[in-house]
C-alpha cells in the first residue's frame, strides 16, 4: 500500500516523511529510508506522477559544469585570473580560455581583464574538490562594463528565468532592459532608461522574495505594468 | 521530597516554547529558539574558505560551532565575555549533536560556521542552542537527514522531570539533582547528545530518556512549524 503524506506545493522540512510505500520515487532533495521517502531539505514539495522532489527555498551556490556565472576578478598571475563566483574558493580562468588570439608569453594580463572587473563566464570543468575552471569562449560571455549587478539567491535563478525563459523575457520586453542571469545568483541589468532599469531590479527582487508563491509570472507582470504606468 | 515544581508545571511538561526562523537577514540561515526564560539565537554562514588549511577535509565540508553566553544573559552575575572552558566544550558537543544529520559532501574543503548566542539564560542553554542551530541550518538550505531537537531532563531529589529551570538545577535538598542534556533526531529517535551533571540510577536513566523522547517530539513540532511559518 502506497500513500502520499503531503500535497503538491506543500512546504516541507528536513526529515519529514513524504510518502509511504514503494510506488513513489525519490528525486533531488529527498531520499529513501526503507519504505519511506524522506525530505532532506527545507523547500516546496513537487510531485510529478510518481516522482517526488524538493524545490529548495534557500541554499548556497555550488559550481556545476556548464553553468554560466557572473564573477569578479579577484587576483591574477602570469597566466591565470582568479574569479570570485560566490563559492568558498575562487574559480580559475586561464589566459588560453579567453580568445583564439595569440597572447604573447609574459604579456600583461590586466589589459584583458583587470582586478575588480566583472565577467560573464562559463564553467568548463569542476573537479571533485570543486576546483573550478572557467572559459570566456562562447556566445554572450564577456566583460561587463555598464549596468548594475543584483544579488539573488542561487536557488531562485530558475524561477527568475521561468519556463523556457518566459519570466526573464517578459521583464526584458516590458522594461526594455538587457538582463543576464548567472547561475550563481548574480544578475546583470542594463537599460537605457534608468527608471525602467530600477523597475526591472524591483521585479527581480520581488521574484527573490516571493518565489514560493504560485502564479508568480502573472503577479510580476501586473507589478511591472502598474509601476511602468506611474507618472514621474 | 520534591512534591510540586517551583513554577507549578507537571513533571513531564516543558516550559512555553517559541521559535522563529530567518531572523538575521544577512546571515545565510538563522533562527531563534525560546524555552521558558532561555532564549538562543543561531546564525549560519557558509560554506566558506577554511583556514588553517590542515583543518580542511577534502571529502566534505566541516561544521564549526561557536556557543556564547552573552554578558547580560544570566542571573545578574556578570558572565565574563569571550571564550571559556565551558563555552568551548558546549561548542564541541553542539557540533557533535548536529553532525550526524548534516550532509556537507557538496562542499568539500569548506567550513560552515554556526554562531549561537544565548541572550537569556535560565538553564538548558546548550539544548536551546542546539534547537536554534538545527533550525538555522535547515533555514540555510543545507541537506539534512533529520532535524535535531534537544531538551534537558533529570532528577530533582526523588522526582524525574523534563526541562529543568535554573531554580531546579540549583536545588540541593534531599538527594540532589541530576541534570541530563539530551539531543535527538526526532524521526529516527536516536540520540546525538547525552551529557549528565550529577548521578542517576540505571532504571531512572531509562525512564527519563523516554520522557525526553516525548518532550523532543513537542519541541520538534515547534521547530517544524516555525520553519514552515517563514514561507506562509
Amino acid at each position: 500500500m502506497s500513500e502520499l503524506l503531503i500535497k503538491d506545493k506543500d512546504i516541507v522540512v528536513p526529515g519529514q516523511e513524504l510518502a509511504l510505500g514503494m510506488d513513489f520515487l525519490p528525486n533531488s532533495g529527498t531520499f529513501r529510508d526503507n519504505d519511506k521517502i524522506i525530505s532532506s531539505q527545507l523547500g516546496l514539495a513537487s510531485i510529478n506522477g510518481r516522482v517526488i522532489r524538493i524545490i529548495p527555498l534557500n541554499g548556497k551556490y555550488a559550481p556545476k559544469r556548464g553553468d554560466t556565472v557572473i564573477g569578479y576578478i579577484k587576483d591574477m598571475n602570469f597566466s591565470n585570473w582568479f574569479v570570485d563566483i560566490g563559492y568558498a574558493y575562487d574559480a580559475v580562468l586561464s589566459s588560453k580560455e579567453i580568445s583564439s588570439d595569440y597572447i604573447e608569453r609574459g604579456a600583461d594580463l590586466s589589459q584583458f581583464y583587470d582586478l575588480g572587473d566583472v565577467i560573464v563566464a562559463k564553467i568548463t570543468n569542476v573537479s571533485k574538490l570543486k576546483m573550478t575552471d572557467l572559459s570566456m569562449r562562447g556566445p554572450g560571455l564577456r566583460k561587463l562594463t555598464d549596468g548594475r549587478i543584483v544579488k539573488i539567491s542561487t536557488v531562485k535563478v530558475p524561477r527568475l528565468i521561468g519556463k523556457e525563459g518566459s519570466m526573464i523575457t517578459m521583464i526584458k520586453d516590458l522594461t526594455s532592459t538587457r538582463i543576464t542571469a548567472g547561475q550563481n545568483g548574480l544578475v546583470w541589468v542594463n537599460g537605457d532608461d534608468i527608471r525602467k532599469e530600477r523597475i526591472a531590479i524591483e521585479a527581480i527582487n520581488m521574484i527573490n522574495d516571493k518565489s514560493h508563491e504560485s502564479n508568480l509570472t502573472e503577479k510580476v507582470k501586473e507589478f511591472l505594468e502598474t509601476r511602468l504606468k506611474e507618472n514621474v | 521530597m520534591y512534591k510540586k515544581r517551583f513554577d507549578g508545571r507537571k513533571f513531564e511538561e516543558i516550559r512555553p516554547t517559541e521559535a522563529k526562523a530567518g531572523i538575521i537577514k544577512r546571515a545565510d540561515g538563522s533562527a531563534m529558539f525560546t524555552i521558558g526564560k532561555t532564549t538562543a539565537l543561531a546564525a549560519v554562514y557558509g560554506p566558506r574558505e577554511l583556514h588553517p588549511k590542515f583543518k580542511q577535509d577534502p571529502s566534505k565540508g566541516i561544521l564549526r560551532c561557536n556557543y556564547n553566553m552573552m554578558a547580560f544573559s544570566g542571573s545578574g552575575d556578570r558572565v565574563k565575555p569571550g571564550t571559556s572552558r565551558r563555552s568551548r566544550e558546549i561548542s564541541l558537543v553542539t557540533e557533535g549533536a548536529l553532525n550526524p544529520v548534516l550532509d556537507l559532501t557538496e562542499f568539500p574543503g569548506t567550513v560552515v560556521d554556526v554562531f549561537i548566542e544565548i541572550i537569556q539564560s535560565d538553564a538548558g542553554t546548550r539544548c536551546a542552542g542546539i534547537c536554534a542551530a538545527a533550525m538555522a541550518l535547515a533555514d540555510a538550505g543545507f541537506p539534512m537527514k533529520d532535524l535535531v531537537s534537544a531538551v534537558s531532563v533529570g532528577r530533582v531529589d526523588d522526582k524525574l522531570l523534563v526541562d529543568l529551570n535554573k531554580e531546579e538545577e540549583d536545588h540541593h535538598e534531599g538527594a540532589g539533582v541530576a541534570d541530563i542534556a539530551v539531543a535527538m533526531m526526532p524521526r529516527l529517535g536516536k540520540l546525538t547528545l547525552l551529557q549528565m551533571d550529577g548521578f542517576v540510577s540505571r532504571e531512572d536513566l531509562a525512564k527519563v530518556l523516554e520522557m525526553a523522547k516525548d518532550a523532543c517530539k513537542k519541541i520538534y513540532d515547534v521547530q517544524k512549524n516555525a520553519l514552515m511559518e517563514k514561507y506562509k
